[in-house]
């Protein structure tokens, strides 16, 4: 097993190198070191000295990926992609364009990301099965029935009408919860209530849907007429043999998610005030602030190459059949 | 017995929980997004849409940041609160400057000289004795007397995270060598103050000082003492006394003087924050002011909220005693001679979306509001004769609205490098005004703001001196002064003006071509639109057709800087209430091409460009207006710009918020604002008492759908065996 993961480790090595590489081609393509200074400098009254000197003071004074006035190995390491890529590979953020300590910042904003997202997954996962078990046990009556409809209903709404929605009904018609906002500590737990509601139901009309399928196919499977057979019960049936089997396809969608809970949901945290990392990365975009944009990246790959080798763990504690080797 | 005991203690749960709730909905409303203990407090409450980026006075030049630095800062002079036209005070001054002007010689000349003959003007200002600066690590000192955070070692740094984990503060009185201390700190290169280039044409020494400083950083790393440098125009003449010396005459000076970047700031504060391990906890200048004014800033987190506070050591103000007039009946005077601040505090949340602040509003959270295009019917109605009044939701809400036209243009610009719509000879000039006479901005401001607008007659916005009123107000070029008001010109003379230039039907009598123009913009976006499908629509009305190139923002800018776009839409927030400050928009030297400055469209007309350099440097008066009035005909004439409109800004206010008067200079209007809590807090349990019914109906149906669940699942399980396994 160690020796699996240090492979999937070193095969990590190459894959953030090339997204490095890519997210830095893709924001100088757009964005040339000239424009970001004039974006931090502001519209009004910048003269071309203070861009130089911005530009100086930041390395953006060197060319982009090979310098061909540098002697040496320097051609390649004085330059805007080395001095700001390879720190990252200690987790060294260093500094956001406008001076702030991007890796303090992300600490600080992780917290409110996960304060709605990690109740979101949890009970949305929850709520998902049992509501695409009971669709799978009432499978073709009625229930069943109005149950895909309920589900293709949610899942055609727009996610921006949830929260729209929510806001409106429980906030402003109803009064029960603030509309937007956030507090720190556990004064929180009134902001989160409403996003968590709507995150969760958002969330069931996709997630039931899949689910059901999942269980209805593994209803059709053998194992399960043997164990009907030999007379258990159908709840027994459900709950222990063929939810434990559908396991894995849902592992595969959800254990890949965990990891990249903390990076928020831009939308929600807009709509809701709620000072998370959803709006990290695009107000970054904005601002041109290459420096943010390339941690935001650089994390977001290291935790989805993170969720994928926790996927693969997973496996081979829902199926005795998996080995990583 | 055990289960009835359980059935007891179940149902007393539930009574004891619904009680609760009826409790709670009666002491204080569960949507409040602020703690319960502020219910009845004196604070504002207010919000912003984007994180200021710099609250370092020597660097801060936008509106949403002056919010806050305006409140905390405290530059010599100020605006009158209440006046019109605005009206220049003493802030921290004793007195407005006394400005001496110099010949060549070094010999006063009088006040009205020519600016020709003038070589210097010297502002002396005096400021108050007794100012003291807010609570602050950096003034902190111990019992000897020296100053207890200016040699911090890494382990004392080990536990703050932020500038409130240094345990003690301190403070010490305002003096003239802070003000020139900041003005030295405009000439440090690591500060990229954005008004040192223009500050270092006329404030003498500025930019030898400002090598001087670069020079000193690269022997030097870390912290460089400013107060070791000399600057030959700035000095200190006494501990309240200061002298700037600027190159000939330059009256806007005073405006500027009014501006945060002319606020004081102590060494101390510089040398404080200059020290290693502060700036990688973000503690920076940047990030925490440090000013004598009537606020602190108490927290800053602009992910979530930002709070200032009230200045424990601020000198007490005096809410002013006269106003224009129609001030005292709307109640403005009702304060006259109290001291200033009223508030405790102000609060100003995050808030990203339009939606949630308006609905937060109308629920009493926030204290004022501008109104979206979303909202504005539910709001105003435009009565037959196009007066504005609340609708009747609003007002019996007690809210009121106040209207102000900014102090801000936004045009179309024709680039006068481009060989088709740019140039002064009379072919182009016609085509530019069968242009601007067919473009109907007042359908703009109809159909895009609600009637937020008014349609610019030339560069200088209502309210600024060499504005005119009525009909000798009016671009006669594109307008005529029909029963008292200003009427567009017909469409059929501007297809006369366009067949005059060339362009019969919108075809080019020389190739037989239809016209095309090219309107560039930057990064619109879907609700973009509809805008340019009206800008499409008004040149086809000519026959001309216009392509919209719509580019990144980063692309646009490059355009402008070359030259290289044909039309273009800009705008510009006056940084002063003086004509300069538009006029200068169409100075020649100032093309934006040839000299990197603000004149986006490059006009360049020798004769208005004497005008303006005679005009800069007068004084207001006769004579001033005389050539203002001569240069707007110039460029009326010449139109180099569609001149657009100016914007109308709507605030409403709730019952509450007491002596609101819009302020589009000032940036210290906070401290005038008075609150009346105790109503807020009536209104706000009025408006906001929860309504918990549908939630025990959504208990119910749950729970109906549950046991039908459960008598069906029961049902099945005893089917199960006489029909064998379910299939």
């Amino acid at each position: 097993m160690m020796a699996y993961l240090a492979r999937r480790l070193l095969y990590a090595v190459p894959i953030l190198l090339g997204v490095n590489l890519i997210t830095f081609t893709l924001f100088f393509v757009v964005n040339s070191p000239d424009d970001m200074a004039r974006m931090h400098l502001g519209a009004k009254r910048v003269t071309p000295e203070a861009i130089e000197q911005w530009k100086a003071e930041r390395g953006y004074d060197k060319p982009l990926i090979y310098n061909a006035k540098a002697p040496g190995l320097e051609k390649f390491t004085e330059t805007i992609f080395f001095q700001n890529s390879v720190r990252l590979f200690v987790f060294d953020f260093g500094r956001s364009d406008a001076g702030r300590d991007i890796g303090y910042d992300i600490s600080q904003r992780m917290w409110p990301s996960l304060a709605i997202a990690v109740p979101v997954f949890l009970v949305g996962l929850l709520t998902n099965i049992t509501f695409a078990l009971l669709m799978a046990f009432f499978r073709a009556t009625p229930l069943d029935v109005w149950g895909v409809v309920l589900c293709v209903v949610l899942m055609s709404i727009s996610p921006l009408f949830y929260i729209i929605a929510g806001q409106y009904l429980a906030g402003k018609l109803l009064h029960l919860v603030p509309i937007s906002g956030y507090d720190t500590g556990l004064a929180a737990w009134k902001f989160l209530v409403l996003p968590v509601i709507i995150g969760i139901v958002s969330g069931i009309g996709s997630g039931a849907r899949w689910y059901r399928t999942l269980f209805l196919e593994e209803m059709g499977k053998d194992y399960v007429r043997t164990a009907r057979a030999k007379g258990l019960a159908e709840a027994v049936v459900m709950f222990r043999h063929v939810l434990k089997n559908a396991m894995i396809p849902i592992l595969t969608g959800a254990v890949v998610v965990i990891p990249l809970l903390f990076m928020g949901s831009l939308i929600m945290e807009s709509f809701f005030g709620i000072p998370g990392l959803g709006s990290y990365t695009i107000d970054a975009i904005n601002g041109q602030d290459f420096a943010i944009v390339r941690a935001m990246v650089f994390l977001g790959s290291v935790l989805y190459i993170l969720g994928l080798i926790l996927t693969d763990f997973s496996y081979t504690l829902v199926d005795p059949r998996v080995r990583l080797e | 017995m055990a289960a009835f005991a359980i059935r007891t203690s179940w149902v007393g749960w539930t009574w004891i929980l619904c009680l609760a709730l009826l409790l709670s909905a009666c002491a204080e409303p569960w949507n409040n997004p602020y703690r319960a203990e502020e219910a009845r407090a004196n604070v504002l409450y207010s919000a912003f849409s984007e994180r200021p980026k710099h609250l370092d006075p020597a660097r801060s030049y936008s509106s949403n940041e002056y919010a806050f630095i305006g409140q905390i800062y405290e530059p010599p002079l100020s605006y009158h609160y209440l006046k019109r036209p605005y009206t220049l005070i003493p802030n921290t001054a004793e007195a407005l400057p006394r400005v001496t002007l110099l010949d060549a010689e070094g010999r006063p000349l009088p006040e009205d000289a020519p600016a020709e003959q003038v070589a210097e003007s010297v502002y002396e200002i005096r400021i108050r004795t007794g100012i003291r600066y807010q609570p602050h690590p950096a003034l902190a000192r111990d019992a000897e007397g020296r100053y207890r955070y200016h040699d911090l070692r890494p382990q004392d740094l080990a536990h703050v995270h932020t500038l409130a984990d240094f345990p003690e503060t301190g403070t010490r009185e305002l003096v003239a060598a802070d003000y020139v201390y900041q003005i030295k700190r405009l000439a440090d290169p690591r500060v990229h103050s954005p008004i040192f280039g223009l500050m270092a044409e006329y404030i003498i020494g500025l930019r030898d000082l400002s090598r001087a400083i670069d020079e000193a950083r690269k022997e030097q790393p870390g912290w460089v003492d400013l107060r070791r440098f000399p600057l030959a125009g700035v000095e200190v003449v006494g501990r309240y006394t200061y002298r700037i010396r600027v190159k000939g005459k330059y009256p806007q000076l005073k405006y500027w003087l009014a501006m945060p970047f002319f606020a004081p700031m102590p060494w101390e504060a510089d040398r404080f924050y200059s020290q290693p391990g502060l700036a990688e906890r973000n503690i920076t200048l940047d990030w925490y002011p440090i000013g004598t004014g009537p606020f602190m800033l108490a927290e800053n987190n602009p992910n979530l909220r930002m709070v200032l506070e009230r200045n424990p050591f601020y000198r007490g103000q005096v809410y002013p005693s006269e106003g224009e007039p129609g001030d005292a009946e709307a109640g403005l005077l009702e304060d006259a001679g109290r001291p200033l601040p009223f508030i405790d505090r102000a609060v100003y949340s995050l808030e990203r979306e339009s939606i949630p602040y308006w609905n937060k509003f109308l629920q009493g959270y926030y204290d004022a509001s501008g109104i979206s295009s979303e909202s504005f019917d539910q709001v105003v109605q435009i009565g037959s004769q196009g007066d504005i009044r609340l609708t009747e939701e609003m007002v019996a809400k007690g809210i009121h609205l106040s209207t102000a036209v900014a102090s801000s243009i936004f045009y179309l610009g024709f680039n006068m490098l481009d060989p088709v719509v740019g140039g002064l000879d009379e072919r182009r000039r016609k085509l530019r005004r069968a242009i601007a006479i067919a473009v109907d901005y007042e359908e703009y401001i109809a159909i895009f703001m609600n009637g937020r607008g008014v349609p610019a007659q030339g560069p200088i916005p209502p309210g600024m001196f060499g504005y005119r009123e009525g009909a000798e107000g009016i671009n006669p070029y594109v307008y005529r002064w029909e029963d008292g008001r200003a009427v567009r010109r017909s469409l059929e003379e501007a297809r006369r003006l366009l067949a005059e230039a060339g362009y019969p039907g919108g075809v080019d009598e020389e190739t037989g071509k239809p016209l095309t123009l090219y309107l560039d913009i930057a990064g619109g976006g879907p609700d973009d639109k509809a805008r340019m499908d009206w800008f499409r629509k008004q040149f086809a009305k000519l026959g001309i057709q216009l392509v919209i190139r719509n580019t990144l923002y980063n692309r646009f800018q490059e355009k402008m800087r070359q030259g290289t776009a044909q039309l273009f839409l800009w705008g510009w927030n006056a940084d002063y209430p003086d004509p300069e400050n538009f006029l200068f928009l169409l100075y020649g030297p100032n093309g934006k091409a040839k000299h990197g400055g603000e004149n986006a469209a490059n006009y360049e007309n020798p004769e208005f460009d004497a005008l303006f350099t005679r005009m800069k440097n007068m004084e207001d008066g006769p004579e001033r207006l005389a050539l203002i009035d001569r240069m707007v005909d110039i460029v009326r004439r010449d139109g180099p710009w569609l001149w657009g409109l100016h914007p109308k800004r709507f605030r409403l206010y709730h019952a509450w918020y007491r002596n609101a008067k819009p302020n589009l200079m000032a940036h210290d209007t906070l401290k005038y604002l008075r609150i009346d809590a105790d109503l807020r807090h009536e209104k706000r349990l009025a408006w906001n008492q929860p309504i918990v019914w549908p939630l025990f109906l959504v208990a119910a149906v749950s729970s109906a759908f549950l046991g039908m669940a459960w008598v069906a699942y029961r049902r099945r399980e005893r089917q199960a065996p006489k029909g064998g396994a379910a299939s």
